[in-house]
């Protein structure tokens, strides 16, 4: 039975894979975009949203992030993961392979998908490992995979350690035509590290590790993509010293993509040593909810990653949404868990960077809708007629607080609670049908709306 | 005057009154330790909990010794032999041990930032009795005492640390601790363990330099301080050879000639003799490290003392 027709009218509407910037209507039947254009009359029986003042944009993408099911539910499943997504405007949710047991073979993506049908509110797409159990030797059947519906390979959490295995991961991709992913960190420099090696670890006497120990593995890395010609795909930059590597690489024609966390753009090592300002958002020193892997760095790599990604150097934004439970937290910096709840906060956190002029907003929108989607060859993230109805309608100018205990996803491991944020999803629609409506649930949004 | 203080889980947040306060107070406790029978009965019941998760003989023993002195009961906890063995998380061992009574916790862990996380579970005042890396506070305060009761000063001085600096929470400590008293501080050690972010320390002012040479690094010096070596940094890659760093890097007679003629040698043990130390200097005239070890009750007294509400005006009439 097909649902009834939509109509969102009067919305600035932001579709940068159509070069679309403009006040239009937006019509959605049968769960696809019909048309969008200034003007359009409201059909019969047609449902209506008046969006005059607020933003649409296709449904946010994710490239990048940790749903923990199966294995691990305690920290999310699929369907509070997935609505924790669409409370953050996502309608496109890319999911790493280190469940249990991890995602390397078809039986694993088969349940994956299964309880996507099942219980996810947007489009849950896996990733398969890169290596049997990602121990790093024997390679995946990709083959296989493909078919079953994997859009790409990744070891996320645990870096490919042997030049060797990537150089055959990628060139054996080529034969599919899917990117290999790689946690880009040198592992003998990363043993034991816990943040970032600076002055404050220095201070706080944690283990820690160089930002070259990313930069090594990225100079393999996009060297073998150049040797192979297989995509390669650089997951959550972290050094500013990385954008030249990337930068370098496309423009010798290596096929490289590259992506960035809001927490890398917006977040630094000093965070680990304590934040005073605003009380509300206090941290104390070595809390574990500043704990992430790659770890936040220095200014000066913030203003690089945040130049490449206003000019394109750095393709896309993705969360590496990281629930954990409140007991992997709350233990010593160097036991905890490493990772950030992401979903809820990642738009806000990105739309304050348009704010203060990184980028603007018709390029905030690409970098989180069409661009990511290209990283897997995607057909999502786009307004274009025929297209599935995955679309957001938020306001960039709302001003809210981070507050981690009404987070929908189960991870509440968040830096940024207290945090005044502008700008959120007021509505996600995933084919066409509403999956997130925050005048409907003012109770579960993340954070307190005008506070 | 109360310290500002609610816990003394490092020297960073101590500023120059709170420092003299303690040491001050560390005079009258040696007193005390000098009578006839060294106890007084100030925290009759009071409990302190050590939270030993990490082996310690000298500095766990020095607090049992402090609690005591002062009246306390002392409960020990320790890793092995506890339900710390069984899996329990510090955070539950904390609450649990706040449950029994403790009015006060010593830990010291193997992981940097562990009393921080102790103080933010608890609502008694938190001793940081060494974690990781990072801090060992009532050792740094111990030798502030001692260098100050020989020289009679610490403004101005010039301390050399000798070691292992990377890996060294005593280093770390007595950075913040000597540089807040105005102390000139000279860090040596092989220059892979000696990060040149400890010259960058908030408020040390210019105070903290770095040199790789002993020899240079000793020169005009009023202290020299020796840090254990562990050798584990052998396997870790860090060090070529016990016999390479003892050749570069032990106190010697011959080093401690280009020292100030009346400068001290320091330690915080356990020592390795013909590493870090030559056996003749260790027990040397210019060894202080015995009389270390005695302060640290002292010391260890005094910070039990006002942490658990104590005056320094109280204390010179117990």
């Amino acid at each position: 039975m097909a649902s009834k027709d939509l109509l969102i009218k009067g919305a600035r509407v932001i579709d940068p894979a159509a070069n679309r910037d403009e006040i239009a209507d937006v019509l959605v039947r049968a769960g696809r975009i019909e048309a969008v254009d200034p003007g359009l009359g409201i059909p019969d029986g047609a449902a209506t949203i008046d969006a005059t003042g607020q933003v649409v944009a296709p449904g946010l993408v994710d490239p990048h992030c940790h749903l923990r099911q199966p294995g691990f539910e305690y920290k999310e499943t699929i369907g509070t993961g997935s609505r924790a997504a669409a409370a953050g405007g996502f309608t496109t949710i890319c999911s790493m392979a280190n469940t249990r047991p991890v995602a390397d073979d078809r039986g694993v993506i088969e349940t994956i998908l299964e309880f996507a049908e099942r219980e996810a509110v947007v489009r849950v797409l896996p990733l398969a490992s890169v290596t049997m159990g990602m121990q790093g030797r024997q390679l995946v059947q990709m083959g296989e995979l493909v078919d079953a519906g994997v859009i790409g390979f990744s070891d996320d959490g645990i870096p490919l350690p042997g030049a060797d295995t990537m150089r055959t991961a990628l060139e054996y991709a080529t034969r599919f035509d899917r990117p290999i992913a790689n946690h880009a960190e040198d592992p003998s420099l990363i043993a034991g590290a816990t943040m970032h090696e600076g002055l404050t670890s220095t201070r706080l006497g944690l283990p820690a590790a160089p930002r070259q120990a990313e930069e090594i593995m990225i100079s393999r890395d996009v060297l073998l993509s150049e040797l192979t010609g297989g995509r390669y795909h650089a997951l959550h930059l972290s050094s500013g010293g990385s954008v030249e590597l990337i930068q370098r690489a496309k423009e010798r024609g290596a096929p490289v993509t590259a992506e960035v966390t809001p927490h890398h753009l917006t977040l630094t090592d000093a965070i680990v040593g304590g934040r005073e300002e605003p009380a509300a958002a206090r941290l104390g020193p070595y809390d574990a909810n500043t704990k992430v892997n790659p770890p936040l760095r220095e200014p000066a790599d913030l203003d690089l990653l945040r130049a490449a990604l206003a000019s394109g150097v750095i393709d896309c934004v993705g969360t590496d949404h990281a629930p954990h439970a409140r007991h992997e937290k709350e233990v010593e910096f160097a036991r905890a868990d490493s990772g950030f709840s992401l979903f809820e906060t990642a738009f806000a956190t990105m739309l304050g960077l348009v704010h203060t002029g990184v980028l603007d907003l018709p390029a905030l929108i690409e970098r989180m809708t069409v661009a990511p989607a290209r990283v897997y060859n995607l057909p999502h993230g786009t307004l274009r007629p025929g297209a599935p109805a995955d679309i957001v309608i938020f306001d960039p100018e709302l001003e809210w607080v981070v507050d981690r205990e009404r987070f929908l996803s189960k991870g509440h491991n968040t830096p940024y609670h207290g945090l005044p944020m502008k700008g959120r999803a007021l509505r996600t629609i995933f084919g066409g049908e509403t999956v997130f409506d925050l005048a409907a649930t003012p109770a579960a949004t993340g954070g307190s709306v005008g506070a | 005057m109360p310290l500002s203080q609610r816990n003394l889980l490092d020297l960073d947040e101590f500023g120059r009154d709170d420092i003299g306060l303690i040491l001050d107070t560390g005079v009258s406790m040696a007193e005390i330790l000098s009578r006839q029978i060294p106890r007084v009965p100030t925290l009759r019941g009071t409990t302190i909990a050590n939270l030993f998760y990490e082996a310690s003989t000298r500095t766990r023993v020095s607090f049992e010794l402090a609690a005591r002195s002062l009246g306390a009961d002392v409960v020990n906890v320790t890793a092995s032999g506890s339900s710390i063995e069984k899996g329990e998380s510090l955070v539950d061992t904390l609450r649990t041990v706040q449950a029994l009574g403790a009015d006060m916790v010593v830990i010291r862990h193997r992981d940097a930032g562990a009393p921080y996380l102790a103080a933010a579970t608890l609502d008694c005042p938190v001793i940081n009795a060494g974690d990781g890396w990072h801090a060992h506070p009532s050792q740094a305060l111990l030798d502030l005492y001692t260098v100050r009761t020989r020289l009679g000063r610490l403004e101005g001085i010039k301390l050399v640390i000798v070691g292992d600096i990377l890996h060294s929470r005593v280093a770390r400590s007595n950075i913040w601790g000597f540089a807040r008293m105005g102390a000139r501080i000279v860090l040596c050690g092989p220059p892979q363990l000696l990060p040149h972010e400890v010259t960058r320390f908030p408020g040390t002012d210019g105070l903290v330099t770095i040199e790789p040479n002993l020899d240079v690094a000793v020169e005009d010096a009023d202290v020299v301080m020796a840090l254990r070596i562990q050798q584990e940094r052998m396997e870790g890659a860090h060090l070529p050879d016990l016999r390479e760093y003892a050749r570069l890097y032990s106190i010697s007679e011959a080093r401690l000639a280009r020292a100030n003629p009346d400068a001290l040698v320091m330690h915080p043990g356990p020592m390795n003799q013909g590493v870090e130390i030559s056996a003749t200097i260790a027990y040397g005239n210019a060894s202080v490290i015995e009389e270390q070890v005695t302060n640290g009750v002292a010391v260890r007294m005094a910070g039990i003392y006002l942490l658990a509400g104590g005056s320094a005006e109280a204390a010179n009439g117990q």
